[in-house]
This record gives structure tokens, C-alpha cells and sequence, in this order.
């Protein structure tokens, strides 16, 4: 089997529109959390969140293709121009066709089908445009990105939620591993700011009133984000012949259900995730010494996450750093393991952990080190990530510096 | 906590759970009547529509039994009266 390295990083997000600017953001522990401006104020019961500030599509399409694409496509497209750039692909018919392109959303492009449905009901509009349909699927994003660099070989998008992005990154790391592509473009987006999707956040009752702290004590929930996030893979043997920039690898992928609840996280469900996960890099759980968390800030998956932690790594949990960068820029929903991905990378690549911000001061039911408030510079080889999901489904993908 | 208020509660609660009436008392646990954490903010959400009030997120996630429930929308009613200036 291939090792697999990462050559190429794109980021937006709410910590800016490209990767330097992301990772200047999670070095110096600043985030990216605000007052919501994307959806009038007050229709809900939280007013922060974290948006992509001062996007314009105008910037990045042509204005017939914006008017084409929901703004998680926009986010899609973007991250992986950048991150087809920085790894300097060129092009050939050949690998045109032998390269994938994997994305993961969850929500898809439901801002662009809340607008219309918001037309016909309230405004009794009868006639619906017919972008509707293809702006709102979930693969619009991908489809994009296949246009725009004639990407011809396997195309697909998945969607688990909190977890699609880690599920996508996985799927196209085997690809690449295992000899079915060549390269691949894999990552997520997600842009949930609509009324709708608001209101039905709100009725879920988990997001935070005022920030995301993540195993903080007096945590309130998570506050949620948007942003697009894209990783070019390819053999490392290649990357390396071609004297690419080597980020670092992705070593494993380990996958489980929860086979348990729609909303309700069981640690043995992570468990298994990152266990198989360290079994398919051949990694021993010693050899971790960071672990981006899913550390969404909501009690119940803080704790569980801590315990699923404590029970795969024993006493070598105690030595890990562990941190959520959600708490700098936002949950970011099917983006969220793409974006996670890419600060795991850059911290490995360049020697800071992004700090787990916001932070007030233990909760003993998460005692872990998690690198509270500042930046800690740490040179470390191996690192995790986690990505659990709504409906109890589990990814975590290793890496190697 | 008139019983009329109690009984318009309860069946509520029996109603949105989908269990028979009797199966419910103003000193059933969640636990006993199997709310877990997605059922409970779905019963209030159901309160909530019922007799029109906003239940606060961190007074949701506290809310263990029915009658910690209807002492908490009975305390949410008589602060709305207050408010509205209206007699008691």
C-alpha cells in the first residue's frame, strides 16, 4: 500500500478567505467568533456566531456562475483552488482522469432552498427559479471543483453530518492508498446561515449563548460556523520525486456507529473510531502526541469525548495535548473535519497547537491537558482527529509529520 | 399548582411521547416514562406551543420529572401575567 501525503491545504473560514490567514489565527490563539450579520438579528436566541467576513462571489466567479452556485459551493470551489495552487498540480489529461475529488457537507446548499421556499410561502411566489434544484444539492460542491479543473475520475460527496468531512477525507486517502486514484481532492464546506436552519438550531437547544469553550467549566454549547476547507493527497513517493511541499501524511482512517441514539453520543462509539483508525496507520496509541478534538463545547459530547480519550489511550491520555479549534473558528458542520484536518497539518507542518480558547478553568469530567487559551509550541510526529456525528457516526483520521 | 393546569401538562407530555394518559402523574421521573435528552427538549417545544411561553435554554437542560416541568412553566405563566400587568 501507497503512503499518502498531503501537498496542498485550502481554508476559508471564519479566521479569513485563505489558508496563511487561518493558520496566523489559530498560532495566535484569535478567533474568528462575532455577532451574527449573515441573518437579521433576533429571530433567535443566540447572536454569535462564526461567519467568512467580507466574502464577495463577485472576488472568485464570474457572476452568471455565483448566481449558479449556493455560497457552501462558493466556500468548495474556493478552498480547493488554493489548495490545488499551493500544491502546483499541472494538469495532464491523464491525471485529469485519474483523480478524485471527495467533499463532504451536511448541509448542503439548504440556504439557497430556504430563500425559495421562503418566496413561495410568505411572498406566494409561484414560479421557482430553476437553479433551485442544482444549488441546493450536496454534491454541488464537487461537481464545481470537477468543472472548473476538468477533474474526471470519481466524484461523490458524503454526508454524516458533523462527521461527512472526516468520512470524505478517509474515502479518498484509500483511493489514493491503494492505487484506485492517483490524486485526490478531498475536504467539506458548509454555509448554514438561514433563518430556517437557524430556527431549527435553535430548537435543538445546544448552541451557546454567548462563545464555544470547549472541557471548559461553565461551558453553554457550541456556536456555529461556516467555511470550506480542501486537501490535496497524492503518493508520497510522487510528492516527493516532484519536490512538492509535504505537509504531512494521512496514516489512518477508523470509522464506527454508535448504533445507539439519534442525539446522544456513547464513548464506545469513539472508541472504536479511533482505535481503528490508529490499527489502519499502524500507529500505537503511545505514538500520538496530539489530538484535534471534535470539542464541539456542548456538555454531553465533552465529557463523553474525555472518557472515549481516557479509554483508548489509558495512561498515555494524561501526556497528550488536546485542543478544539472550534473554539476559534466555530463548528463548521460537514466542513468541520476538512477545516480540523487543516489545522492539524499546519500544527504538525509548523510546530504550534492551536490552543483550545475561551477557556475559564477546569471541568473535572474533562481533565485532560487541553492546551487552555495559548498557543503551545510542541514538535510532535503523530496526531488525531476526531469528527462525531448527530445519528452516533464516528470518524477519526490519523496523521504523520 | 391547580390540577387543571397538572392534567393539561400531563397531557401534553402523554400526547408528544406517544403513552397512554394514565401512565403519566405529576410524580413520574423522565427516567420512569424513558425521556431522554432529544425527547425532553421535543416535550418543550411542546409546552412551549401549548400555553405560549419561552422556556430558557439552561431551565430546559435542568428539567429531570413532570412536576419540576409544570412548577417551571407555572413560574414562566404567573411572570408573564406580571408582565402583562393583568390580574392575577
Amino acid at each position: 500500500m501507497r503512503r499518502v501525503a498531503v501537498t496542498g491545504i485550502g481554508v476559508i473560514s471564519a479566521l479569513g478567505a485563505d489558508r496563511e490567514s487561518f493558520w496566523n489565527a489559530l498560532a495566535a490563539g484569535t478567533g474568528g467568533i462575532g455577532p451574527m450579520q449573515l441573518v437579521e438579528p433576533d429571530i433567535v436566541r443566540f447572536t454569535n456566531a462564526a461567519e467568512v467576513r467580507g466574502f464577495r462571489p463577485a472576488d472568485h466567479f464570474e457572476e452568471r456562475d455565483a448566481a449558479l452556485l449556493d455560497r457552501f459551493a462558493q466556500f468548495a470551489a474556493v478552498a480547493a483552488r488554493e489548495a490545488i495552487r499551493d500544491a502546483g498540480i499541472e494538469w495532464t489529461r491523464d491525471l485529469q482522469e485519474r483523480t478524485a475529488i471527495v467533499t463532504g457537507t451536511s448541509t448542503g446548499g439548504q440556504t439557497s432552498e430556504d430563500e425559495s421556499f421562503r418566496d413561495f410561502y410568505e411572498r406566494k411566489q409561484m414560479r421557482f427559479s430553476p437553479f433551485t434544484i442544482p444549488k441546493a444539492m450536496s454534491n454541488a460542491g464537487a461537481s464545481r471543483i470537477s468543472f472548473e479543473h476538468g477533474v474526471c475520475g470519481p466524484v461523490y460527496t458524503v454526508s454524516t453530518a458533523c462527521s461527512s468531512s472526516n468520512h470524505a477525507i478517509g474515502q479518498a486517502f484509500w483511493m489514493v492508498r491503494n492505487g484506485a486514484a492517483e490524486l485526490a481532492i478531498a475536504g467539506g464546506s458548509d454555509a448554514p446561515f438561514s433563518p430556517g436552519m437557524l430556527k431549527a438550531w435553535e430548537g435543538m437547544r445546544v448552541v451557546s449563548p454567548d462563545t464555544c469553550r470547549p472541557f471548559s467549566k461553565d461551558r453553554k454549547g457550541l456556536i456555529l460556523g461556516e467555511g470550506g476547507a480542501m486537501l490535496v493527497l497524492e503518493p508520497f513517493d510522487r510528492a516527493r520525486a516532484r519536490g512538492a511541499h509535504i505537509y504531512g501524511e494521512i496514516a489512518g482512517l477508523g470509522m464506527s456507529s454508535d448504533a445507539h441514539h439519534l442525539t446522544q453520543p456513547l464513548p464506545q462509539g469513539a472508541v472504536r473510531a479511533m482505535r481503528s483508525a490508529l490499527a489502519d496507520a499502524g500507529a500505537s496509541p503511545e505514538a500520538i502526541g496530539y489530538i484535534n478534538a471534535h470539542g464541539t463545547g456542548t456538555t454531553a459530547n465533552d465529557l463523553t469525548e474525555t472518557a472515549a480519550i481516557r479509554e483508548a489511550f489509558g495512561a498515555h491520555a494524561s501526556k497528550l495535548m488536546v485542543s478544539s479549534s472550534k473554539s476559534l473558528h466555530g463548528h463548521t458542520l460537514g466542513a468541520a473535519g476538512a477545516i480540523e484536518a487543516a489545522a492539524t497539518l499546519l500544527a504538525l507542518d509548523r510546530g504550534v497547537i492551536p490552543p483550545t480558547a475561551n477557556f475559564l478553568g477546569p471541568d473535572p469530567d474533562c481533565d485532560l491537558d487541553v492546551v487552555p487559551n495559548v498557543p503551545r509550541p510542541a514538535v510532535v510526529e503523530w496526531a488525531l482527529s476526531n469528527s462525531f456525528a448527530f445519528g452516533g457516526l464516528n470518524a477519526a483520521l490519523v496523521f504523520r509529520g | 399548582m391547580p390540577e387543571e393546569f397538572k392534567a393539561r401538562v400531563i397531557g401534553v407530555i402523554a400526547k408528544t411521547q406517544r403513552i397512554p394518559l394514565e401512565a403519566v402523574s405529576i410524580d413520574s421521573t423522565f427516567e420512569e416514562l424513558k425521556i431522554d435528552s432529544l425527547d425532553g427538549i421535543n416535550l418543550i417545544f411542546a409546552l412551549e406551543n401549548e400555553f405560549s411561553v419561552d422556556i430558557p435554554d439552561e431551565d430546559a437542560r435542568a428539567v429531570k420529572s413532570v412536576r419540576q416541568m409544570a412548577e417551571g412553566i407555572s413560574h414562566l405563566l404567573a411572570r408573564k401575567a406580571g408582565a402583562q400587568g393583568s390580574p392575577a
